[in-house]
């Protein structure tokens, strides 16, 4: 039994803390902290300070241009990247189509899109759910056909997460509809400038244009694009949500968020005194944060079971649920921290460069939209009930 | 990092699970608990053969020298078995007290028989009026020649029916604030049942156990039976409290342990409209939240065991207290939707889920409700 980081570990820890206190851009981590959108070039600038110091990829291989972290290494860089508020890389690339394309691609594919990933040349989406294949993914309808050496593309993705900013997409089609709903299903590579695909926002429910609609008509994709074979699709799709899953707890995220909120109620009042002071209010705060400390503990027993040999199993489908859920508290802590100030939602407050006067102040601007932001958490890379009939089936055996 | 237990904690656990499984059937321990001890002494006997109940004590006392995992691994077997011996009461928070504020004489005086099992303690922290604050002493001990007289009463201490030595805390001076809240002023003083004045109301408890509510009416002791500084007790009785609060916790896994393994296996044994019941999504989902709830639990008793021995701190009093914040909830969590998930069966006295729902309430209610200790966390939190 012992919960420390070797001198090693411990070493590593430092080497994170210098590069970031060296190389973080301070207005990106501001962002992160204070919760406010990112465009395309932070993203992008951030990416290119990583790639050139070799921590882009840290699901790869080495071979490939990756970064062979231990599991307790990739903690570490977890915890302290969301203490320091670095943004979270976008996923679809470099943590979802590459390992896939890895694993099931051939030789020719991982020469080609590798290392556009690592470069940022790409700008990857995800073309997994359709409006009538959302937690029921393997029901999904979009056809390819083909026809000598293309695929003739048709149909619809939705929920396409940052697609007006991607040049291309990898989508599960269907290629067969003789066969069981997940026999018939390929994995294609689509260039999004494609004649005959056209992309179209999905505004949310706080004003953000994070999400998209993409239709597919007529679309001639390549048969070299197809990754592995035919048919099997359903598989890779598989091997790629359980990248997908690990990590979507986000302990590192939450601790990040509760610090914030705790600074946020040291500086609001109630009763004229500091929030954090008020009975209810701190017991709230006390609750989340034990929560979120056993969460921590149970994270780190699956790290070191990992770490020790181990396979993630569905235990980080339960850890999901836990985490989602505390991460989704604190967001609901932070608007009710504001009070009255939870209601005007002033976008300009939010834009890059706003230079005038705060409602309120600039920490409580983004708090409302992004409480509602996160309702997503317990949606998205499966929702929590789908997590829960995962550990069903998995764990339980019912 | 490295959450597994070494071999000898491994085998120390293996030991006791063997034990419990050989002499502690269901069946067995509802006879135990109708006896008049309410518990075997006869695996009592077993328990000190084997040195288990030596396991926290100095080997100049014939123990392991064992810390919180060690104890962890006794607790969590002993829960699982819902074990009614005085182990908590007698060898964690009795031994602790003395061996933490016992002079050299009290500890050899006492030690070695709590450490052998021949003798067993009991303490009588609570009150009637103190709730969960164990600083809410009213009763006084007032100084007489070269001893005191004490007067005063203790609310339900466990195992107090059997206890060969009591530890009672009590007022040696009046509190500066007139508060009978203070923490100055207590003292601790170990004595006998026996002793003129004692008088014991023994009852059972809901979960099977037994306990007693202790009045002391001019009872005369000698300094002699006074337990470290007088006045100075708070904190001694803080920190063994802290130690029986992971020890506490350790038993809870181990008892929800054994709830989710009952519900699960009845969700696939029950049939009901042609299937097994756990068929059902939403008995699944709540077998799921269970077992949630569970790995919340475990990781907070790893945690408190993690610092049951180590320095006073304030870090030490948030984590005992967050985690048994989580260990009440949970446990109230498990029992609930383990009874709803049995159903009628759920409900009776001679299907074994009862109890086990009836020990994880109850443990709620030892050294702290999750309220109680959400508060005291939430007094200490922390801005980084």
């Amino acid at each position: 039994m012992n919960m420390n980081y070797t001198a090693e570990e411990l070493a590593f820890r430092d080497e994170v803390r210098a590069f970031l206190d060296d190389k973080l851009p301070a207005d990106i981590a501001a962002k992160v902290k204070a919760f406010r959108p990112l465009t395309k070039d932070d993203h992008q600038r951030w990416q290119k300070i990583l790639s050139a110091q070799g921590w882009y990829a840290t699901h790869w291989p080495e071979e490939y241009g990756g970064v062979s972290w231990s599991p307790v290494q990739k903690h570490i860089w977890d915890e302290e990247s969301s203490r320091y508020g670095v943004p979270r890389s976008v996923p679809f690339g470099v943590n979802m189509v590459a390992p896939v394309i890895i694993k099931f691609g051939n030789e020719e594919q991982k020469q080609t899109y590798l290392p556009r990933i690592l470069s940022g040349e790409d700008w990857w989406c995800q073309g997994y759910s359709e409006p009538g294949a959302g937690s029921d993914l393997a029901s999904l309808k979009t056809r390819a056909v083909r026809d000598g050496d293309h695929y003739i593309v048709n149909g619809q993705k939705t929920w396409t997460t940052l697609g007006q900013h991607a040049n291309m997409i990898f989508c599960l089609v269907r290629t067969n509809t003789e066969v069981k709903a997940q026999e018939g299903i390929s994995f294609l590579l689509i260039d999004m400038n494609t004649p005959g695909i056209t992309v179209r926002p999905i505004i949310t429910l706080d004003g953000e244009h994070e999400v998209n609609e993409v239709f597919f008509e007529d679309v001639k994709v390549p048969v070299e694009n197809l990754v592995g074979e035919e048919d099997k699709g359903w598989t890779y799709a598989k091997f790629l949500l359980t990248y997908e899953r690990t990590g979507l707890a986000g302990i590192g995220l939450s601790k990040a968020a509760l610090a914030h909120l705790k600074q946020l109620a040291s500086r609001r009042l109630k009763n004229g005194r500091p929030l954090i002071e008020d009975t209810t209010f701190s017991q709230r705060i006390a609750k989340v944060e034990i929560d979120l400390t056993a969460a921590g503990i149970s994270n780190l027993r699956i790290i070191a079971s990992v770490e020790g040999g181990g396979v993630p199993g569905a235990e980080s489908s339960m850890l999901k649920v836990k985490g989602t859920e505390i991460r989704q508290s604190i967001n609901d802590l932070a608007r009710r921290a504001i009070g009255p100030y939870a209601l005007p939602f002033v976008e300009e407050e939010l834009a890059d460069g706003f230079e005038g006067e705060y409602l309120s102040d600039e920490h409580a601007a983004p708090l409302s939209a992004h409480y509602f932001n996160n309702r997503k958490l317990s949606i998205f890379g499966g929702s929590n009930e789908i997590q829960k009939n995962i550990v069903s089936k998995m764990i339980l055996g019912l | 990092m490295d959450f597994r237990l070494n071999e000898e904690q491994q085998m120390l656990q293996d030991t006791v699970a063997r034990l419990v499984r050989g002499e502690y059937s269901f069946e067995k321990r509802l006879e135990f608990s109708e006896t008049e001890a309410g518990f075997s002494e006869a695996f009592w006997g077993q328990l000190s053969e084997l040195g288990l109940t030596a396991v926290p004590f100095s080997e100049e006392l014939g123990g392991f020298g064992g810390g919180g995992v060690e104890v962890q691994s006794v607790m969590t077997e002993l829960g699982r078995g819902l074990c009614l011996e005085p182990y908590l009461q007698s060898v964690i928070l009795g031994g602790g007290l003395i061996a933490q504020a016992g002079n050299d004489s009290q500890q050899e005086q006492w030690l070695g028989g709590i450490a052998s099992g021949e003798l067993k303690a009991a303490a009588a922290l609570q009150e009637p009026q103190s709730f969960y604050d164990l600083n809410d002493v009213a009763t006084r001990a007032e100084k007489s020649g070269d001893g005191y007289i004490l007067n005063g009463r203790k609310a339900v201490v466990i195992a107090g029916h059997c206890a060969d030595l009591i530890l009672v805390s009590a007022r040696t001076s009046a509190p500066t604030s007139g508060d009978t809240r203070d923490a100055d002023g207590i003292s601790l003083f170990a004595l006998s049942p026996d002793t003129a004045g004692v008088e014991r109301r023994t009852y059972p408890t809901i979960d099977g156990s037994k306990g007693c509510d202790i009045t002391l009416n001019n009872v005369q002791v000698g300094a002699d039976a006074l337990l470290g500084e007088e006045g100075k007790a708070a904190d001694v009785i803080e920190y063994q409290s802290g130690r029986a609060i992971a020890a506490l916790c350790a038993e809870a896994v181990g008892a929800m342990e054994v709830a989710n393994e009952l519900t699960l296996d009845y969700l696939k044994q029950r049939k009901q409209f042609g299937v097994p019941i756990g068929k059902f999504q939403v008995l699944q989902h709540r077998m799921v939240d269970m077992m949630s709830e569970l790995e919340q639990a475990r990781s907070m008793a790893i945690l408190a065991a993690s610092v049951a021995d180590i320095e006073q701190s304030d870090e030490r009093r948030r984590i005992l207290s967050a985690a048994k914040n989580v260990i009440g909830r949970s446990g109230q969590f498990i029992s609930e939707n383990g009874i709803q998930s049995h159903g009628g069966i759920g409900m009776t006295w001679e299907y074994n889920f009862a109890h086990y729902a009836k020990r994880l309430i109850t443990i709620n209610h030892q050294l702290g409700d999750d309220d109680f200790h959400l508060e005291r966390y939430a007094n200490l939190l922390q801005v980084g």
